[in-house]
């Protein structure tokens, strides 16, 4: 027989489904990059060419002058959230890839009584939507004095079932019991088998909880909302709202609108930079729950 | 004990137990080494999630009165919800948006994800990323720069209908503000979702699509016929956590709140309105049962949706 090699039809109307479907993706990442494009070329602007200039396109150039504002305005809080933001961030992230893979791996490679019931009440919990704890977590924490404490932020987060799920997933397919065997009849004890077998086969699906949860953290906004009242402690988030109120409130009379701007573009440049150089521990966080079947 | 008899067979012996005790103490060590591995993240699973939701149950069985202080009412507060105007009007509002937010999202996505599957397209790989692009930005940041955009004083809309001579849109009016919040979660979610069924389609073997091109079965219906039933799977579970996520909007709302008062009143979501319950009113055991309540509302919703599209997939 002789081979396909045509698989479309014709080859102008394969052309012309090119143009169409290229035209078609085009418009959508207009979309898409459409607020990236405004942000950037707002953050350039000073308060009056804000309100004057169109929107679309750059005026004058004063971005340097606005990322000092914002670095400098109340006594370069700014610098705080950002610490801050960071510092929870990391403290999140790490925290919760590391429980994650030692409960997924416990799940994946251990039989022990209880192992099944406890993995369903923990699958099911992924369905509790996170929001509704906010204030159940809010109420618990002021009775335990934890309330507007960095804790408050970071150990609500070091809760991931989702991370835990994948990370059993990943270590039932990706470790074979063999090794583990292998390991025990040469003498391992088991906390060595994880430190310098498993752990090095988990590294990638490890990556992938931290990157998850360190976004996740990173653009968290309701849970420091609610269980942070010092502005020194807020996160970048909750900071830049309460800018954009009171900007809102003075109807552009204080020169904040510039500052929420600049900020909201610092805030979001250091998670692009991860997500464009780490696109493949995202990718492989996010599909991984549709391609397991 | 086994030292003092000092002879040789009592030295083998002493060996052969001191073998059998290690091995018995590795025994023991396996066993309970699992209880160890999972113990950190189930000590913060029960504080972080089974004690708060245990705890808010409790308290929301109470109510603070002026006089006589914290009283039991057992399950008043839940009657008084079921009958909230605020509350009810909130989930009908999400119910809503989600039922034309979640396909509009989801039909683009998997759009986005077929063409881009299909391989007659340039460029593959800027569109993939600049699709995801706006998932990398914060919600809250999200909300901001569209409240900007939709904005009437200084929002590029509004300049250009100016300019045109038309009235500027309000984007944040009574009619347009859900259309315009919907449009904002749109706008974040797409790519991430696309990612998601691209991802699924990529795993969809070449003799499958092959054959469907063999028997001269056009683009269309190649995806149609094959590739959609495929990823069924993977459009599931997108649409579960697109529900899921609806019925929890909160911060675009809450963002774009002092810009447009009037039209997002403090009850707009369940949410929005459990923290003005708790922050604003006071009302902590109140606030407790909204809370619980949604959770209960969305975890009955995504059981039902998974309940029918499941008896769905076993009728076909």
């Amino acid at each position: 027989m002789a081979p396909i090699t045509e698989r479309r039809g014709a080859p102008g109307q394969s052309q012309f489904t090119s143009v169409l479907t290229t035209a078609l993706l085009t418009v959508f990442l207009i979309y898409s990059l459409l607020p990236v494009f405004y942000l950037v070329v707002s953050s350039t602007k000073d308060n009056t060419d804000l309100f004057s200039s169109f929107g679309l396109w750059f005026a004058s150039f004063s971005l340097t002058e606005n990322l000092r504002d914002t670095f400098t305005r109340d006594g370069g809080v700014f610098w705080n959230w950002l610490w801050n933001t960071a510092y929870y961030s990391v403290c999140s992230a790490v925290g919760a890839a590391f429980i994650s893979t030692i409960a997924g791996y416990a799940f994946a490679k251990y039989r022990f009584p209880g192992r099944i019931p406890v993995f369903a009440v923990i699958l099911g919990s992924i369905m509790v939507p996170q929001t509704a704890l906010v204030i159940p977590t809010y109420l618990l924490l002021s009775k335990i004095g934890l309330i507007d404490t960095p804790l408050a932020v970071i150990l609500p987060s070091l809760v991931s079932p989702f991370g835990v799920y994948l990370m059993r997933v990943y270590a039932e397919q990706s470790i074979p019991d063999d090794l583990l065997n292998a390991a025990r009849v040469d003498g391992a004890g088991e906390l060595r088998i994880f430190w310098s077998v498993a752990l090095r086969v988990l590294m990638p699906g490890f990556v992938t909880v931290l990157l998850l949860s360190f976004v996740a953290t990173w653009n968290n906004y309701f849970l420091p909302l609610v269980v942070v009242s010092t502005p020194e402690l807020y996160p970048l988030s909750v900071g830049l709202v309460s800018w954009n109120q009171l900007a809102t409130a003075g109807g552009g009379a204080q020169p904040l609108f510039p500052l929420v701007i600049t900020g909201a573009l610092v805030s979001v440049m250091p998670i692009m930079i991860a997500f464009l150089f780490l696109q493949r521990f995202w990718q492989g966080g996010l599909t991984f729950g549709s391609l397991k079947d | 004990m086994a030292v003092e008899q000092g002879d040789q067979a009592g030295a083998a012996a002493h060996g052969g137990k001191q073998r059998s005790r290690a091995a018995r103490n590795r025994r023991l060590w396996r066993v309970v080494i699992p209880y160890l591995f999972l113990l950190p993240f189930l000590l913060l699973f029960l504080v972080f999630l089974v004690l708060p939701l245990a705890y808010a149950l409790g308290i929301s069985l109470f109510e603070n009165r002026l006089v006589g202080g914290t009283v039991f009412v057992g399950a008043d507060n839940y009657l008084r919800a079921v009958g909230d105007p605020d509350f009810l009007g909130g989930v009908v509002r999400m119910l809503k948006f989600g039922a034309f937010q979640v396909p509009i999202m989801l039909g683009l996505a998997l759009l986005l994800a077929l063409v881009l599957d299909s391989g007659v397209v340039w460029f593959r790989t800027i569109f993939r990323l600049g699709f995801f692009l706006p998932y990398a930005v914060p919600s809250v940041v999200a909300a901001l720069v569209w409240g900007y955009l939709y904005g009437q004083d200084f929002g590029p809309f509004a300049q250009l209908a100016e300019r045109l001579g038309l009235p500027a849109p309000n984007f944040l009016s009574d009619s347009l503000v859900l259309g315009s919040i919907a449009n904002i979660v749109t706008w974040e979610f797409t790519g991430y979702n696309m990612i998601i069924l691209y991802a699924a389609l990529q795993a969809v073997p070449g003799e499958l699509r092959d054959a469907g091109a063999v028997d001269g079965a056009r683009g269309w219906q190649v995806a149609w016929y094959i590739k959609i039933p495929l990823i069924l799977p993977a459009l599931f579970l997108t649409a579960v956590f697109s529900i899921i996520g609806t019925f929890q909007l909160f911060n675009e709302a809450q963002v774009l709140q002092p810009q447009a008062p009037g039209s997002i009143s403090e009850s707009f979501t369940p949410n929005l309105y459990a923290y003005t319950l708790a922050f604003t009113n006071q009302q902590y055991e109140y606030s407790a049962a909204i809370s619980f309540a949604l959770g209960a509302v969305v975890v009955v919703c995504s059981y039902v949706f998974m309940l029918v599209s499941n008896r769905r997939e076993e009728g076909d």
